[in-house]
């Protein structure tokens, strides 16, 4: 920095001497004239102002692509672990054994403690979650608190039976491979609206709406494409005459 | 190289170049989009299993069926029964309400001692033990006569575990609060030889005359009288309001008949006069009645025009009322008690309307009232009183009740604040109060504060921090309606008896006991003969064994209908009402008062043991409670006519103050046409002193304001208003 600024103190005497001198000459002169001689003389040369737009560019495109989406979100581990494999080997009915759909129709979701009471009143092997799960929750009658990944915000309206039961979608349409984890991947939380980042999607090419499989992103956009591939319709669902309010009620 | 200004710009531009294409911008926007649609500080509901439960209603003595909506264990709206006999889908303002009332913060959340002037919380097994202790000492001690028990209610097995307690320890002191319902009650005693409740048959009815009773402000089961209005409609039935302002129901009446406030029974026995003296009455039925004769001597013993000074209702519109009334092709009914029927008014009003229905033969005849059965499947083992009990017994009451002058009532407790005051020392060592703020709902509020701060232990059974629970030594708390078994036994307005059976929905939230097991278990502590009386474990082991085969019917549907009516009840009997015909209750007043104060009930707001919801206060029109923002106080409004106010130089919005022999309190003036001059009508059910920042501190409680005024013949509070002092403030 000090020689820098050295470098600059040496230049800067004789340019204001120049200035001086050039001033009652170039008094009557047109005022573009002058700002040419000073472009001269102030530039080291035309391609370093290219160089720091280039530099800026650069920086920011790293910064925007890769640095701010892991600033963007805090990373919570759940409660305890749970392995997926391990369950879907002892049900006999897929994800909907323990993410069933109640009597009414509606979708229970994250399973419950009396989902899981009946295999682990007691302690089974000897993995330390599983003793945690059983004594701090199951003993004590507490909920575990589950981090959900695919929870839409509170202003979407979402019907698990339409899609599942009705449109025989897959689970794993729109969750992924979750039945095939032996553990579970940390949460990441959005700062700002809250909300678990597999909504907007892990990989950056997703602002691109560049996705590699079905279930990489649940945005509204998503939403859209799937209901016009579905329904064969030009329009989405969502641009139809009162299309928010089947979601947005 | 330098990093010269040009270059700083250069490298500025290409970093806002480079920001425009990823994602900062876009993503943010984004998620500030997200996050204004769903802003992370508004309570969202947690998601869970939708159940629904079955239940009755007890926050009052309505008894509707209700349907609670729960998300897993939590209850988030409460709706009226479809299919149950009283409310058939309807629910009012405050049975919706309910789940604020749950989980509202006025809740008491664990029993309380008062320790150095503070409650403070305790165990129940401190809280039994120590009252046990204290009740056993009283009954060694030969005090047993000196404890006392103030009831909301007489009806169903708690009220009655009550009473067995007081009378197995040997105590009369069982003091109830008293409606319209039990001077009913008295009169059907006296001119029916029946005691029992009015059974009012409007559905069908032809023609209703109201004699001031708030049919669509809360009276009766207030949600049964919304859908009998509905059927009034579409049946073109009359419905005649006679009331001295325009409520909402004279409002939706046929006819709104403005009459002096306190001169109803005069209008009935001026209606007497025209239907006698023309002939018009049912021949058929007068001939079972007796003593009509002097009935007929003592009505047209007054001239029309006496009855139209004293009511100020012309001749002629008395004559076509009663011409309107008797009516032989119409199905005719009068209805009498005041408001919301809460207080139990003058005998004399009820037996003269009870007249008129002789008169029409709308006496237990379809579309007319009977004389319902009082719930009887309460049949449990006569007590076995020991010496203790036997001989506390034989004191007499403190109310007077059922004695001497008062032989025909059964419970007076707005005698109590003056026999506790007058006396020297508190003729009440322990108090007991149950399903009742005594503090705020009764008429002369001062007085009965005077009282409850003078007796030397107040046990409240309140699930509320109200009024009474505050000056309270020990707080039990009960669980809230939503918590508890309880019967429910239900006649009002309508033509059968319906039991309800209202159960919990969810476990009990905070450290409370349901007050029936709290005296079974107290019994037990005190022991000997006390205990005996009590064979039953719990509460619920007892409500199953009293109601038999009816608790499975009960579990499943939530209510057993009863067709009871009528009862047996002999000739009608003119006799009483010649008796007590100059029993006439008047207000209060020392002379120089400007105005006759009324009070003015509404479904909108409770006035009794149970406080008004946050929810029912946001309904509450700025005509009744009125903010002043810059002083950050509520101000009661008084309704007064502009005739009035132009009167008295007041005008509406102005401030003035209301004053009468029992207190006085600051209001604002409401002007309105709906409301006879020199009458000024106050909002009941404001002006609490406890509870929360919805309810706590707005506007006046009417009953600093007016004081009980007892009826001569039946010792009951009376008063339908007081003589008050307006002026400019």
């Amino acid at each position: 920095m000090s020689t820098t600024d050295d470098n600059t103190n040496d230049v800067s005497p004789e340019e204001a001497e120049e200035t001086t001198e050039e001033t009652p000459e170039e008094s009557s002169q047109p005022d573009y004239d002058s700002s040419g001689d000073e472009e001269e003389c102030h530039c080291s040369g035309p391609g370093l102002p290219i160089l720091f737009f280039i530099i800026g560019f650069v920086a920011m495109l790293i910064f925007g692509w890769f640095i701010f989406p892991e600033f963007l979100y805090c990373k919570i581990k759940q409660p305890i672990d749970f392995n997926h494999v391990l369950h879907m080997e002892e049900v006999d009915k897929g994800c909907e054994s323990c993410h069933f759909f109640r009597e009414d129709g509606t979708f229970a979701g994250v399973p419950k403690n009396a989902q899981c009471i009946k295999c682990h009143a007691e302690v089974q092997g000897d993995d330390p979650d599983e003793l945690e799960f059983v004594e701090k929750y199951i003993s004590n009658g507490v909920e575990v608190p589950w981090l959900s990944y695919s929870r839409q915000p509170d202003c979407v309206f979402f019907s698990h039976a339409a899609h599942v039961k009705l449109a025989n979608m897959d689970c794993a349409e729109c969750h992924g491979p979750m039945g095939e984890s032996t553990s579970l991947k940390v949460y990441e939380k959005n700062w700002l609206s809250q909300y678990s980042r597999d909504i907007w999607g892990k990989s950056v090419l997703n602002m691109l709406n560049m996705k590699q499989h079905t279930w990489e992103r649940m945005k509204m956009y998503d939403c859209a494409v799937c209901h016009m591939e579905k329904t064969g319709r030009e329009t989405s669902v969502q641009t139809a005459k009162d299309g928010c309010f089947v979601c947005h009620k | 190289m330098k990093l010269d200004r040009r270059s700083f710009i250069a490298f500025g531009v290409g970093a806002s170049a480079g920001v425009a294409v990823t994602p900062i911008p876009w993503k943010l926007m984004d998620d500030l989009s997200i996050w204004t649609q769903n802003w992370a500080w508004t309570p969202v509901p947690p998601d869970g299993e939708a159940s629904y439960e079955t239940s009755v209603c007890t926050l009052c003595p309505g008894g509707c069926g209700i349907t609670v909506r729960k998300i897993d264990d939590r209850v988030v709206k409460i709706e009226g029964a479809d299919g149950n006999p009283i409310n058939d889908g309807g629910i009012c303002v405050l049975g919706l309400s309910g789940p604020q009332l749950l989980y509202g913060p006025t809740r008491i959340t664990s029993p309380m001692k008062k320790i150095k002037g503070e409650l403070k919380p305790i165990s129940w097994d401190q809280a039994l033990s120590e009252l046990a202790k204290k009740l056993g000492n009283m009954r060694e001690d030969g005090k047993a006569g000196s404890l006392a028990c103030i009831s909301g209610s007489d009806q169903g097995t708690v009220p009655e575990i009550f009473a067995r307690f007081l009378k197995a320890f040997g105590s009369q002191n069982f003091i109830c609060e008293q409606s319209s319902a039990d001077t009913y009650k008295i009169t059907n005693q006296k001119m029916q030889g029946a005691y029992a409740a009015p059974e009012f048959d409007f559905a069908n009815a032809d023609y209703v005359l109201s004699f001031g009773s708030g049919l669509l402000d809360g009276w009766g089961s207030p949600v049964r009288m919304f859908q009998a209005n509905s059927s009034w409609q579409n049946n073109n039935t009359t419905v005649v309001q006679v009331e001295p302002r325009l409520s909402n129901t004279a409002a939706k009446a046929d006819q709104w008949i403005p009459i002096k406030p306190g001169s109803e029974a005069d209008l009935a026995l001026g209606m007497a006069h025209v239907i006698i003296k023309k002939s018009l009455y049912n021949n058929a039925a007068i001939s079972r009645t007796t003593d009509f004769n002097a009935f007929k001597s003592l009505v047209l013993g007054k001239s029309l025009d006496e009855v139209q000074n004293v009511t100020g209702i012309e001749k002629k519109v008395i004559e076509k009322l009663a011409k309107d009334f008797i009516n032989p092709k119409k199905r005719s009914v009068a209805v009498a008690g005041k408001g919301q029927g809460t207080t139990p008014g003058s005998i004399r009003e009820i037996m003269a309307v009870q007249a008129l229905n002789a008169l029409a033969g709308s006496i237990n005849r379809k579309g007319g009232v009977f004389t319902s059965r009082s719930a009887d499947y309460i049949n449990w083992p006569a007590i076995v009183m020991d010496r203790i009990a036997t001989d506390g017994i034989r004191k007499k009451r403190i109310d007077e009740a059922g004695t001497g002058k008062f032989l025909g009532s059964r419970h007076l407790l707005n005698r109590l604040p003056k026999v506790i005051n007058a006396a020297k020392g508190s003729p009440v060592e322990v108090m007991f109060i149950y399903g009742a703020n005594p503090c705020y709902s009764m008429a002369g509020s001062k007085a009965v504060n005077k009282a409850i701060e003078k007796i030397p232990f107040v046990v409240s059974f309140s699930s509320y921090l109200d009024e009474t629970a505050k000056k309270a030594d020990l707080v039990l708390p009960n669980h809230t309606n939503l918590e508890r078994y309880e019967d429910v036994y239900a006649t009002s307005g309508i033509n059968k008896a319906v039991i309800g059976l209202s159960r919990p929905v969810v476990q009990p939230l905070l450290n409370t006991m349901h007050s029936g097991d709290v005296i079974i278990k107290l019994a037990n502590k005190i022991g000997g003969s006390v205990a005996k009386a009590f064979p039953w474990k719990s509460y619920k082991a007892c409500l199953k064994q009293t109601l038999g085969n009816s608790w499975n019917p009960l579990m499943k549907n939530g209510f057993k209908t009863v067709v009871s009516s009528p009862v047996h009840s002999g000739r009608f009997n003119f006799a009483p009402l010649v008796k007590y015909s100059n029993s006439v209750v008047k207000a209060e007043g020392k002379g120089g008062e400007n105005v006759t104060l009324i009070l003015k009930d509404s479904i909108r707001l409770t006035n009794g043991y149970i406080g008004s919801t946050p929810y029912m206060m946001k309904t509450v029109s700025d005509k009744v409670l009125k903010t002043d923002k810059k002083k950050k106080m509520f101000y009661s409004r008084i309704e007064i006519n502009p005739d009035t106010a132009k009167g008295l130089k007041l005008a509406d919005g102005r401030y003035a103050t209301i004053t009468t022999s029992k207190g006085s309190a600051k209001v604002m003036v409401t002007c309105d046409e709906g409301i006879m001059p020199g009458v000024a009508a106050l909002s009941r059910g404001l002006g609490h002193t406890a509870y929360d920042g919805y309810l706590k501190d707005k506007g006046v409680n009417v009953n600093n304001l007016i004081g009980p005024v007892e009826d001569p013949v039946t010792g009951l509070d009376a008063a339908w208003g007081i003589m008050a002092k307006l002026t400019r403030a």
